[in-house]
């Protein structure tokens, strides 16, 4: 009961602390000026119709020269008419300047480009994670031996390494080199193949080097923390072998620590991405954002950034509240 | 261990200890050790920690002195010298930082068209002389000099006044600059190589590609347009007074007759001149001579990139930009970060709760949609106060928490009551009692987040979502994104930005983490 009450204090801040942002964000974009993309041979009243139809612009009066004039709708009402739009109908606008799908729902395209995105994170977590907590558990081990050294030297090494280097060096060498892989991940909707996985394997590649860095370090750190510990050594005399000690009871007590951050980085790295799908051209949300970006689109905008901020947040609590659930002992926000 | 030693000792050597042997209270031989002091000397025992700021050190050093060691800046550009291989002039004789390129041509024809170029200006294009040729002949790999190997590039055409000043140039210097050209009845047919300044050799069309034409020896044939001394074409070739002639000028023919070669045609009337002019000497002449920039012959020391700009300049103007920009948001944040967090820390309450949540929301927008949304209401202005701006509105809040931190560890201790018993004020109790103590950790924090700050940059610029890129300022991001575009032929060009992050990361990292150990109080005294 403490724990539920605890997670749904949690999580009424962040909806209160999302919502800020949002209200922000939207009052911040609604103040831009209004982009009216009136196609070659389009009558630009069907434009200023279509702005009107969602709720930004009214009172459209053509002018003796030809040019339209309107007014802005207030901004708290643009707010209230677009909430009602997402929460009655589940809709969120729709592209006004992006291109490539211009007057198509936001939220069709974004659902259509989240299958990379999520594709890539979930295989980096796969790879990543077992990877990582074995060179950690093995570091732990044989800790100040010339394993745990190699280990050491490979994470620092890994975790200073920066993603556009590491993206680059990937790219030249195993795709452009070796040509192992292909330069940039396969397009179309079949991501089940052989095909798109091998042109998967780069980005999957650079994203998953840095995390198991991240792991190895928080398990040595952890695993080598516990196996000193007193615990271990009454473990030891009740006549466990080492490696039933090892695995029984060190493992699972560092297992507090290590599986909230690998929650927390899978989540993490949903955002994190930017770099790795612009490298490599996947056409995920990350590539997504950074055109909404460069096309001024709006509507875009504020969904993708909900998306990210949403992210990030949640990210911050399944953190703590995970402490709680995996560790009865902890009482997170206890006085 | 202590056990084993104390069982080792023979029993004769035990005996009573006389009663003058025991001193109380003696005074400590050592001296004390500061707080600083102490966090030095620990810093000092991490190897790792000392060689990372020796680098940082290093690089600092680069950004501060290297945009003075060279002439070009990051607004030059030139579109001729784009892709150029690094070349430092002290390694010239070596096969390695000479600004060659290994190049392997198929067919001896095409082989040819690079040692036309050298043969005719005496310039090494293939460097040494060295060819290596494949079994059955057709393979030629040979080291390429990507300075000479740009040749004579298209005629050009230059005012009267200029054919005339770089006359007086080749006779002061004696460098040859212009060099005959060939009528323009003998130049290539072919569309795209009528313009081409390099085929300067009788050619031959084999296969839709135009290729040099071997006289009966298996030489080269020059196709220069002469004229006797009695028949000179007046009115359509420009005077060439100049001493520094090619080989072969002037020379007597079998009729008697002396001949000349033309070195440039008069277009327009007279006011503009036809010429080939050798790209590197000419390169030289317009930036001695004319533009007077401290540029003398082209040296690249690290390359350039596709668009022609000097990679070394690049590199240090933006470490020099990311350093000073790092620092200057690591100031700022210092600053208001420690004044928000130390009032948050030390009135606690409900000030605390509420500093805490604005802080808190204000810390859960993501950068990039600050950097966003500040980019669409400021797009005129700088990009770099934009992320200057981004930077401090959501950066000051780690230092506001290590600071809160801070105060809370040393606002309920004895000492700061004592400080109140004797009637010190609020902000005398937080500036002079708490914040010295906690000055050490809060530093660090501060340090550690200047390595974020160059990678967020370098980030975002590479993303091309701020472009720094304006005047004499660049950011390291752009450069490593420009030379992603070039990866596949231009490898290098990714690679001295590349190494320069690597080796800021990597050093802050091995420094921060020495740094944050040596502050760390709970390992004082603890170490062996």
């Amino acid at each position: 009961m403490y724990m539920f009450k605890y997670v749904m204090k949690r999580i009424g801040l962040l909806i209160l602390t999302f919502g800020i942002i949002f209200v922000m964000s939207f009052v911040l974009i609604k103040l831009l000026p209004i982009h009216v993309n009136i196609g070659a041979d389009q009558d630009p009243l069907i434009a200023y119709k279509r702005l009107e139809g969602y709720g930004w612009i009214r009172n459209i009066q053509k002018q003796p020269n030809g040019s339209y004039t309107f007014e802005r709708v207030p901004i708290l009402a643009q707010l209230w008419i677009y909430l009602k739009r997402i929460f009655l109908h589940g809709n969120f606008g729709y592209a006004t300047t992006y291109g490539e799908y211009i007057n198509q729902p936001v939220w069709g395209v974004f659902v259509e480009k989240l299958p990379p995105t999520i594709l890539i994170n979930l295989y980096a977590t796969l790879f990543g994670v077992p990877i990582g907590l074995g060179l950690g558990i093995l570091a732990a081990l044989k800790k100040n031996r010339w394993q745990d050294q190699v280990i050491n030297i490979f994470i620092i090494l890994l975790i200073s390494l920066p993603l556009i280097v590491l993206g680059l060096l990937i790219q030249y060498f195993l795709c452009f080199k070796l040509n192992w892989f292909p330069l940039i991940m396969n397009r179309g909707t079949d991501y089940f193949t052989w095909q798109t996985f091998r042109s998967m394997i780069p980005a999957v590649l650079a994203l998953s080097l840095g995390s198991i860095a991240r792991y190895a370090r928080y398990t040595r750190a952890e695993l080598s923390e516990v196996l000193t510990s007193e615990f271990m050594l009454l473990a030891r005399t009740k006549g466990l072998t080492k490696r039933q000690a090892t695995l029984r009871h060190a493992m699972r007590n560092s297992m507090v620590v290590i599986v909230p951050s690998i929650l927390s980085e899978f989540i993490a790295v949903l955002s994190g991405s930017l770099i790795i799908e612009s490298m490599f051209s996947i056409p995920g949300v990350g590539g997504l954002y950074l055109n909404s970006i460069t096309f001024q689109d709006y509507d875009f905008f504020m969904l993708l950034s909900a998306f990210y901020t949403l992210v990030g947040l949640t990210a911050g609590i399944v953190i703590d509240v995970s402490y709680g659930f995996i560790d009865p002992r902890i009482r997170m926000g206890a006085k | 261990m202590v056990e084993k030693n104390l069982m080792d000792i023979p029993k004769e050597k035990f005996r009573f200890a006389p009663k003058r042997d025991f001193h109380h209270d003696e005074k400590f031989d050592s001296k004390p050790v500061g707080y600083l002091q102490g966090a030095f000397r620990r810093f000092c025992k991490n190897k790792g920690a000392v060689v990372g700021g020796v680098v940082i050190a290093v690089l600092m050093l680069f950004a501060i002195i290297a945009p003075f060691c060279t002439a070009y800046t990051p607004a030059y550009y030139d579109e001729v010298y784009a892709s150029v291989r690094p070349k430092c002039a002290l390694f010239e004789r070596l096969n390695f930082w000479d600004g060659c390129r290994k190049k392997k041509e198929v067919g001896y024809i095409s082989y040819l068209r690079d040692y036309a170029l050298g043969a005719e200006t005496g310039r090494a294009v293939i460097k040494d002389a060295e060819v290596k040729t494949s079994a059955d002949g057709r393979l030629f790999t040979y080291r390429y000099d990507t300075y000479r190997g740009v040749g004579f590039g298209k005629y050009r055409a230059i005012s009267l006044a200029e054919y005339q000043d770089i006359q007086r140039f080749q006779d002061e210097t004696g460098r040859q600059v212009l060099y005959p050209i060939v009528r323009k009845r003998d130049r290539p047919t072919l569309v795209q190589d009528q313009d081409d300044a390099n085929i300067y050799y009788k050619w031959q069309i084999v296969d839709g590609k135009t290729q040099p034409a071997l006289d009966e020896n298996g030489q080269i044939a020059v196709n220069y347009w002469r004229y006797a001394e009695d028949s000179a074409p007046v009115g359509t070739f420009a005077e060439y007074t100049s001493e520094v002639r090619v080989a072969g000028d002037g020379e007597m023919g079998t009729d008697g007759k002396r001949y000349f070669y033309v070195y440039g045609r008069l277009l327009n009337d007279g006011a503009v001149v036809e010429v080939r002019t050798d790209y590197y000497e000419y390169y030289t002449y317009k930036h001695v001579q004319v533009l007077k920039d401290g540029i003398g012959e082209p040296q690249f020391l690290f390359g350039t990139t596709g668009g022609g700009k000097d990679i070394f300049a690049c590199l240090s103007h933006g470490a020099r930009f990311s350093f000073i920009f790092a620092l200057l948001v690591a100031g700022v944040n210092f600053i208001v970060g420690v004044i928000y967090g130390s009032i948050a820390g030390y009135f606690g309450g409900k000030t605390d709760l509420f500093m805490q949540r604005f802080s808190e929301i204000l810390g859960a927008v993501p950068t990039m949609i600050v950097i966003t949304l500040l980019k669409y209401h400021m797009g005129s202005s700088s990009h770099a106060l934009i992320l200057f701006i981004a930077f401090f509105a959501t950066g000051w809040i780690g230092m506001a928490g290590t600071t809160r931190m801070q105060f809370y560890r040393f606002k309920k201790q004895e000492y700061i009551l004592a400080a109140r018993t004797l009637g010190a004020g609020n902000a005398r109790i937080m500036f002079k009692h708490i914040f010295p103590n906690g000055l050490g950790t809060i530093v660090t924090a501060c340090a550690l987040v200047i390595p974020t700050m160059i990678y967020l940059e370098t980030n975002l610029s590479y993303l091309g979502i701020v472009n720094l890129e304006a005047g004499n300022v660049t950011s390291v991001g752009t450069l490593i994104a420009a030379g992603q575009r070039d990866v596949l032929y231009a490898p290098y060009s990714a690679f001295f930005p590349c190494l320069f992050l690597v080796l800021l990361m990597l050093s802050f990292n091995l420094f921060g983490n020495g740094l944050r150990d040596a502050f760390n109080p709970s390992l004082r005294g603890s170490e062996e």
